[in-house]
């Protein structure tokens, strides 16, 4: 309790539970161990940004995630998307394809195209990507389940179009851990599904060094209900289960941390959000040289995506999403991220229109042509706010972390369903605060329209017509390809998991013979089996 | 059956389709429990077949759905007549998540009474299983 506090004012405490005091000087600093982490701009360990000059060099990539329908419709809005000044592409796949089946598969009747775009074999991606220079604009993935598999479609994608692979730039999100804590898309076990992104690892090491394999996700955990010092300490856990895995086969920290990235989220309070993200950068560079024993800079790097946050939106008053998403992008741009996908105003309800895309983007751009956030390197370095705060996240971040390793470890606490549960629960928590008005919430809580038709907006329209179309277009690949190739490379799927080998090779010469996301998961479950999710409440 | 006066109101909450976005489920089956009703959670990536299936099996007085990424009509298109061919016509019907306005009369049509849309109250949607149940037990007893 801050002495100077005067007892009068109502107490403040952030989401992560550290009290916000009414105002700070450089006595809080020292007390909450003064400046040896904040180091400069470009040097360990990196709390003020992982690059000397920042955005003086070189802005954000502008990366808004993208894609509906059959790969024909997104190929559009790529170019669309591009055409408006985009610098990046952050593919949307549908549900089936996320978890392994075809567009024919009975379950995915009724999803396919609808949150993504669909892919079933190698011809989807040669049509997303047509007339996309790879080297100009690099290509992130949201897939997690089946992303092995999407991986390998995209550098046999870029290979067969002449690129060298071993240059080529990309991200698949590829969080499968986190996937098991909120949004769904597993498909193996848990144990198997750790050794697929291994072996992405691995195999992405060796043959596309500059690709990155991993974007590890705490955007998804806090979603559900983590706190922004948990989402980051969480996902700091998945990182080193997936840096364990492959360190137990042999390979050196820097011949891959260096393209391992991160996705987080943004919405909440600013200043929580920035010292979050100082807080992490200079942790992680902190636990990838003293605990992994890293040498190179780029292998403590905390490289990552962030300006999502569609949890802060609200269904009421959708046009206040734009407002927020302004915020949220200032906040991405204050704390030094490398890539924004700023989330649109009406996703609350669906996929973003070309029009809500659009403002998104445009946002990104005031920013950089206007409002001079570009200019300089972390801007509210030296605040003595930011810089007590920065301290004090780092040290609740190492308090999780070391506090999820003395309940046997992140593994196991998501195979049990254990994080789950912890955030499940914080969720409701924060529901009925919203719900009795303890957390403010403009539109839903406090200043609402209640005579309006608050539900306004124009949505993105659903083409039922898409499955159809989708469903011919993978016949007429069955019915053109190589059957007794595809037959032969995937039995080497097969035989690949069977032997406990890395499996990637195999999937990329069933991909390369238009082997189909179903058909290549199948042969993975038949060895891998089917996860079921622990219930805990 | 009239017994639904003297035990707990049986609630099944079901996550339809391949969405996997289960967190507002969750809360919802969390505030359930906090009304005094028993919650029967599903889990992700249910079938249609298999929800009816369970809301037999368990003996439910309300079958709540939760979706959010845009695939509820044609999933309660394919529940309805399952549900009914399983003589659970006469339970209560909800569905709760992504729910655009444009969709609440067809998913009206279809047979789901109960509808909260994304931003709807826990404690609204708590109040309105206790009053259904007991308006259908009034209307049993008539």
């Amino acid at each position: 309790m801050n002495d100077r506090a005067q007892p009068t004012l109502k107490r403040v405490t952030n989401e992560s539970g550290l009290e916000v005091q009414p105002f700070y000087t450089a006595a809080d600093v020292a007390a909450s161990g003064g400046d040896a982490m904040i180091g400069q701009p470009g040097e360990f360990p990196f709390t003020r940004g992982i690059h000397r000059e920042m955005y003086r060099k070189q802005p954000w990539t502008m990366r808004q995630y993208a894609g509906f329908g059959n790969p024909a419709d997104t190929n559009q809005r790529f170019k669309y998307l591009i055409a408006n000044g985009q610098t990046g592409l952050n593919v949307a796949f549908d549900l089936p394809t996320q978890i392994g089946l075809d567009s024919d598969d009975p379950l995915a009747q009724g999803e396919i195209g609808r949150v993504g775009m669909s892919v079933d074999t190698l011809r989807d991606f040669e049509i997303a990507f047509d007339g996309i220079d790879l080297d100009k604009i690099t290509v992130s993935m949201t897939i997690n389940g089946a992303a092995a598999i999407a991986i390998a479609m995209y550098l046999a994608m870029a290979e067969k179009r002449g690129y060298d692979v071993k240059k080529l730039r990309g991200t698949a999100q590829n969080d499968i851990l986190k996937e098991f804590i909120g949004r769904g898309t597993w498909i193996f076990p848990v144990e198997p599904s750790i050794k697929l992104v291994g072996d992405t690892i691995e195999y992405c090491a060796e043959h596309a060094p500059k690709y990155s394999p991993v974007s590890v996700c705490g955007y998804h955990i806090r979603e559900s209900g983590a706190t922004p010092a948990e989402e980051m300490a969480y996902a700091f856990c998945i990182a080193r289960a997936y840096a364990d895995e492959v360190i137990a086969r042999g390979l050196h920290v820097d011949e891959f941390a260096g393209r391992l990235s991160y996705n987080f989220n943004i919405f909440g309070n600013l200043f929580e959000q920035v010292c979050k993200f100082r807080a992490g950068r200079s942790l992680w560079a902190k636990i990838m040289k003293e605990e992994y024993k890293a040498e190179k800079p780029g292998s403590m790097w905390l490289r990552m995506i962030a300006a999502g946050g569609g949890g802060g939106l609200t269904f009421e008053q959708p046009e206040l999403n734009i407002v927020r998403g302004a915020y949220y992008a200032l906040i991405s741009a204050l704390s030094g991220t490398q890539t924004m996908a700023l989330c649109s105003y009406d996703e609350a309800y669906t996929i973003p229109t070309e029009y809500s895309a659009r403002i998104s983007l445009r946002t990104m751009q005031i920013l950089i042509a206007e409002m001079g956030l570009t200019e300089t390197v972390d801007p509210l370095g030296g605040s003595y706010y930011v810089e007590t705060m920065t301290n004090q996240m780092r040290d609740k971040m190492e308090e999780i972390i070391a506090e999820t390793d003395a309940q046997g470890g992140i593994v196991k606490l998501v195979s049990e369903g254990a994080i789950q549960a912890k955030v499940s629960a914080q969720a409701y928590k924060m529901q009925r605060d919203i719900e009795s008005g303890a957390f403010p919430k403009v539109g839903v809580n406090c200043y609402r329209n209640d005579q309006e038709d608050e539900h306004k907006v124009d949505f993105h329209p659903y083409d039922e017509d898409d499955a159809r179309v989708q469903i011919e277009s993978l016949n007429r690949v069955r019915a053109e390809r190589d059957a007794d190739r595809v037959a032969h490379t995937l039995a080497g799927v097969g035989e690949a998991a069977r032997a406990g080998a890395n499996v990637m090779p195999a999937i990329v010469e069933a991909v390369k013979a238009y082997a189909s996301v179903g058909e290549i998961t199948q042969e993975l479950v038949k060895v891998f089996g089917r996860y079921q999710e622990p219930i805990r409440f | 059956m009239n017994d639904t006066a003297q035990r707990r109101i049986r609630v099944l909450l079901a996550k339809p389709g391949l969405d996997g976005h289960d967190q507002g489920a969750k809360v919802v089956a969390r505030a359930m429990m906090d009304a005094g009703f028993e919650v029967i959670y599903t889990g992700l990536r249910q079938t249609p077949e298999q929800v009816s299936r369970i809301a037999l099996d368990e003996d439910v007085d309300v079958i709540a759905l939760s979706s959010m990424a845009g695939s509820h009509l044609p999933f309660c298109r394919k529940l309805k007549p399952l549900l009914e061919a399983n003589g659970l016509g006469d339970k209560l019907w909800m569905i709760g998540g992504n729910l655009p306005a444009q969709d609440h009369d067809a998913l009206r049509e279809l047979g789901f009474k109960g509808i909260f849309p994304t931003g709807s109250k826990l404690d609204a949607i708590a109040a309105y299983i206790r009053e259904s149940i007991r308006e259908s037990i009034r209307e049993n007893a008539a």
